[in-house]
């Protein structure tokens, strides 16, 4: 059972579908006792990163997704729902869970930003998780909708990497956190092997 | 780099899909839904879906229809037809879509698209912009359906939008649209260059070189079509096959 954190952003709807058609029971949820009892954390997001926070404060949710990853529940991110582990975004200057070290920076503008659309993602070999989640798509496109991109400090935490006017992390794996920049409830099959790798490493 | 995408559109009207499809191998030819299933397992890349009457009265079937395709498709897909006001767009959303695409609304009320945008984000903001040339290097955004002249310059027009929050630009040139001509070059790059956004364009596909030009000497992100797919006429995988050989990045399926 996955619970996804309704924040009040983000396509839940798409992400409850995916999940559901490939065999995985989920409750959407923003009651942070509910959340903070949860068996497995999914922060979707499409959105700010200011809004994000704001929203995730004023239901309590905050604390209680921090802690909970803390206790070593397995959390998934996608999108924004990686963006907010981090410490602080420059996205309207705000500061986020700080579950994972490092900042989220805007893209440069040699590229049309938002950067939207299909883009290849590439495994981290030194990351063994990232390898397994990977499995059979090492190398795949993957899609994208965003302007920001996370900047980890521990370069252990990547577990994959793209190209878009620069190299930047679009993927992380820690411990009980899986997180992406991309959206693979959006990405066809790619996104459905991805998954299925999550849900039989992690579930 | 993201690679160029491959559009489907369907265009829509009273819950079914028109412009003629010919796939036999469907019981309902005119299901948007098996339709749009069909294209998202053959290497589509997004869908565009477009609700040519958008009528107050359609809109629960246009619903029901993108609540039933969320259900089917794991790819983007956006939605367009008749959009005016921040709840539309919020019914559209949350019944599944990723996108929706605003085109008259917006010419008469600007700031539709800045409060769209500050609702939900730049990236499910689509300006639609029917362009059609009205004097030497010089395009017009028409509305209601490409039948009035708005009497703005596409490329103004394009850039006041991005400015507001328009996050896309699905660009149909009037001119070459049904023609199977190719696309309109000049008018793509010409918005292309303008803007800080992707560009979608659509009208006058007739072969894969089209394509390749479009992409290559009119700097499209993205190209779509209508006819040419729903027809078999070609088919997407033998589209991307050829483009890929023209060494244009493409995305192919697992």
């Amino acid at each position: 059972m996955i619970t996804i954190i309704d924040y009040g952003l983000g396509n839940i709807g798409s992400v409850l579908n995916t999940f559901e058609s490939l065999g995985v029971s989920c409750a959407v949820s923003s009651d942070p006792v509910v959340v903070g009892s949860a068996a497995t954390l999914l922060l979707p997001g499409v959105g700010a990163a200011g809004v994000g926070m704001q929203n995730l404060k004023a239901r309590g949710l905050d604390t209680v997704i921090r802690n909970r990853i803390q206790q070593g529940v397995p959390f998934i991110g996608f999108c924004l729902g990686l963006q907010l582990l981090f410490e602080y975004s420059e996205e309207a200057d705000t500061p986020c869970l700080g579950v994972l070290k490092g900042k989220v920076v805007k893209f440069g503008a040699q590229n049309k930003v938002p950067q939207i659309g299909w883009n290849t993602v590439t495994v981290s070999t030194q990351n063994p998780q990232a390898v397994r989640l990977f499995n059979g798509i090492p190398n795949s496109e993957f899609y994208f909708v965003n302007s920001y991109y996370p900047e980890p400090t521990d370069p252990e935490i990547i577990a994959a990497t793209t190209q878009y006017g620069c190299t930047f992390t679009s993927a992380v794996a820690y411990k009980n956190i899986f997180a992406t920049q991309f959206h693979p409830e959006k990405s066809s099959t790619a996104g459905r092997i991805l998954l299925t790798n999550f849900i039989k490493e992690i579930l | 780099m993201t690679t160029k995408r491959i559009i489907p559109c369907l265009d829509m009207t009273e819950g079914k899909v028109v412009k003629g499809i010919q796939f036999v191998s469907f019981r309902d030819a005119g299901d948007p839904v098996q339709l749009a299933k069909q294209y998202s397992d053959n290497e589509a890349d997004e869908l565009v879906f477009l609700d040519i009457t958008a009528t107050v009265k359609n809109r629960p079937i246009l619903l029901n229809v993108v609540a039933k395709t969320a259900k089917e498709v794991n790819i983007p897909f956006s939605v367009g037809g008749g959009i005016r006001s921040v709840s539309d767009m919020q019914l559209i959303l949350r019944a599944g879509a990723d996108k929706v695409s605003v085109n008259t609304g917006a010419v008469t009320n600007p700031a539709l698209i800045t409060e769209c945008a500050n609702a939900f984000g730049s990236q499910c903001v689509v300006l639609s912009l029917d362009a059609k040339k009205v004097a030497p290097n010089r395009w017009n955004a028409f509305i209601n359906g490409g039948t009035l002249d708005s009497g703005l310059s596409a490329v103004d027009w394009a850039k006041e939008a991005v400015r507001r929050g328009a996050g896309e630009i699905l660009l149909t040139s009037i001119d070459m649209d049904g023609t199977k001509k190719g696309f309109n070059l000049e008018l793509t790059r010409t918005v292309s260059r303008a803007v800080s956004v992707p560009v979608i364009a659509s009208g006058g596909a007739g072969s894969m070189q089209d394509f390749a030009d479009v992409f290559q000497t009119g700097e499209a992100d993205a190209a779509l079509a209508a006819s040419l797919f729903h027809f078999g006429d070609l088919s997407i995988p033998e589209l991307k096959r050829y483009l890929s050989e023209q060494n244009i990045s493409i995305r192919r399926d697992v």
